[in-house]
């Protein structure tokens, strides 16, 4: 009896680690199957995103702040990325007549929807930081940005109570699908809508935005990665809920499979 | 030493008296050993997969596009040979086409740093992998935890993994072993053994997760003394990519010595505990043994 349980077991070790290697060797599409969006396996992995953003907000808080550096740290131009010249019709009138005639539009769970010039923009209280910029793909630029904190924004549009996140609508297409042209759109909460360091820059650098890092307006959001902070702004969207919008999932990355909460 | 000896016959008992089983890693040893490895298999290919989308590693807070302070960077450039991969080490110039750079089955090459082989998903896809790497960044800060408190508790750490005054003085010794690869089979670990496997427990696994925080834009907020400790946040990114290449050499020497020590009385003591020691006259191993 003893004798038989031995052999076995040692076959059994030989098998695993014979296994073991083999699973290795045959490449690793072996996980491919199963990682879409909406698949099951992606699916139970994606809980970690919510375990994740969880930890984040419960150590970081509402308002801590994001590293401000000096003017001696900047020593480069704002690498742009994404889309750095929309060939959007509606965006090149725009940008025709130095953007006078673009407004931005503050609609949704608001008492007071709004339709703000950059003019109007600028007139209200500014804020100037200079701040790292984090990419998703692995890079980080240090830049300085000025613009109006969104908390003035939807204070001036009164959001109302049951309002939970910000949705910011773009003019620029990323994207073209069966049903159409998909444009760039994002959303926050309206914690991190509301923190002290969440603005709509329209100044990049002591210079008004160019056109490849957003222009007229685009967010920032210190606290997470750059695809949280959506440029060319058409439209702000106060909400409590974003499923009904493009794939559900709360932004164009977010819909191919980023988390929602970028914070890491 | 338990029913199952006696009834062996009487050579097996010989064998069995001569080189006894001895239990030698604990329930929580042998769980928290293949989560990790678990583990660290999905977070290196996933992590493969995120450093592709820009596989360059820099020095300091920032990229550097308007000056240079990458030290390491992996592409493709055409030759009139057709496209190379290379990887630029410090400035200095690797051909490394066909596994880095360049890769991919024949006739259907692609610019790439990290072959489709070692990343999860096989196909460039940073949103999918970064699920991967941080779900299993999950299982192995937990299981640290749990390892910790656990070896804490029952003695491990003290009794196992914290190197004696002997073992220090057994150093030298030690080397000159591994290097002939004769081994001792005991119911301790050696003192290389004691070295390599404190500093991944206690050095490099905690570095992983400390430079992965610093990259975090939100963790920044709450611990920004950590990215100042790394020197940056791209300092950190390539301190992340440096632990990983020592992880990779400690998996390689580790799979060495466990074909060269005898593979399956060191897997059967990984799976279930128990270990085949050397006959007790040739070894210290009598005192811990069950």
């Amino acid at each position: 009896m003893a004798k038989k349980f031995q052999i076995s077991r040692r076959k059994f070790l030989t098998g695993a680690s014979l296994g073991l290697s083999g699973a290795v060797l045959s490449g690793c599409d072996a996980f491919d199957s199963g990682l879409g969006v909406g698949d099951g396996l992606r699916s139970f992995l994606e809980n970690a995103n919510d375990l994740t953003w969880r930890a984040q907000r419960l150590l970081a808080g509402r308002d801590s702040l994001a590293r401000e550096y000096t003017q001696a740290d900047i020593r480069q131009p704002m690498r742009p990325n994404g889309v750095t010249a929309p060939d959007d019709a509606h965006y090149h009138e725009l940008l025709a007549n130095d953007f006078s005639d673009w407004r931005l539009k503050v609609t949704g769970m608001v008492e007071k929807p709004l339709l703000l010039s950059l003019n109007d923009l600028q007139t209200m209280p500014s804020r100037t930081q200079i701040t790292r910029h984090d990419c998703v793909e692995g890079w980080s630029v240090i830049a300085k940005w000025t613009g109006v904190p969104l908390s003035l924004v939807l204070d001036r549009a009164v959001v109302k109570p049951q309002a939970r996140y910000v949705v910011f609508h773009c003019l620029d297409t990323i994207d073209r699908s069966l049903s159409g042209n998909i444009k760039y759109y994002g959303s926050i909460d309206l914690i991190d809508a509301r923190h002290p360091q969440t603005i709509l820059a329209y100044g990049l650098n002591d210079k008004p935005l160019p056109v490849e890092n957003g222009a007229p307006l685009r967010a920032r959001v210190e606290r997470q990665l750059g695809y949280k902070m959506p440029k060319y702004l058409s439209r702000i969207e106060v909400t409590d809920d974003f499923t009904g919008m493009g794939g559900g999932r709360g932004g164009y990355w977010e819909d191919n499979g980023y988390d929602w909460y970028a914070g890491i | 030493m338990d029913t199952a000896v006696s009834a062996r016959t009487s050579e097996q008992d010989n064998i069995a008296i001569e080189r006894p089983l001895v239990y030698r890693q604990s329930a929580w040893t042998r769980l928290t050993h293949w989560l990790w490895a678990a583990a660290l298999f999905f977070l290196l290919l996933s992590g493969l997969n995120i450093f592709n989308a820009r596989p360059q590693l820099y020095i300091g807070q920032e990229s550097g596009f308007g000056y240079d302070n990458t030290i390491l960077q992996i592409g493709a450039i055409n030759t009139p040979n057709g496209p190379r991969g290379y990887t630029d080490i410090f400035g200095h110039r690797f051909d490394t086409t066909g596994v880095l750079g360049w890769s991919g089955p024949k006739g259907y090459e692609r610019p790439r740093a990290f072959p489709s082989w070692a990343t999860i998903p096989s196909y460039y896809d940073l949103g999918t992998a970064r699920v991967v790497h941080f779900f299993f960044a999950w299982v192995l800060s937990a299981t640290l935890l749990a390892w910790l408190l656990a070896s804490l508790f029952d003695g491990h750490i003290r009794r196992d993994l914290a190197p004696r005054l002997g073992d220090l003085r057994r150093l030298p010794r030690d080397i000159a072993d591994h290097a002939r690869l004769k081994f001792h089979h005991g119911r301790n670990y050696n003192t290389l053994q004691k070295l390599s496997y404190g500093v991944v427990l206690f050095v490099l696994l905690p570095l992983m997760i400390l430079t992965g925080l610093a990259m975090s834009p939100s963790m920044d907020t709450v611990l920004p003394f950590l990215t100042e400790i790394f020197a940056g946040r791209q300092t950190a990114r390539t301190i992340h990519f440096g632990i990983m290449v020592l992880l990779v050499l400690f998996f390689a020497v580790h799979m060495l010595m466990v074909l060269a020590a005898g593979p399956v009385n060191e897997l059967r003591s990984i799976i279930t505990g128990w270990y085949r020691t050397d006959s007790p006259e040739s070894s210290n191993s009598s005192k811990g043994s069950a």
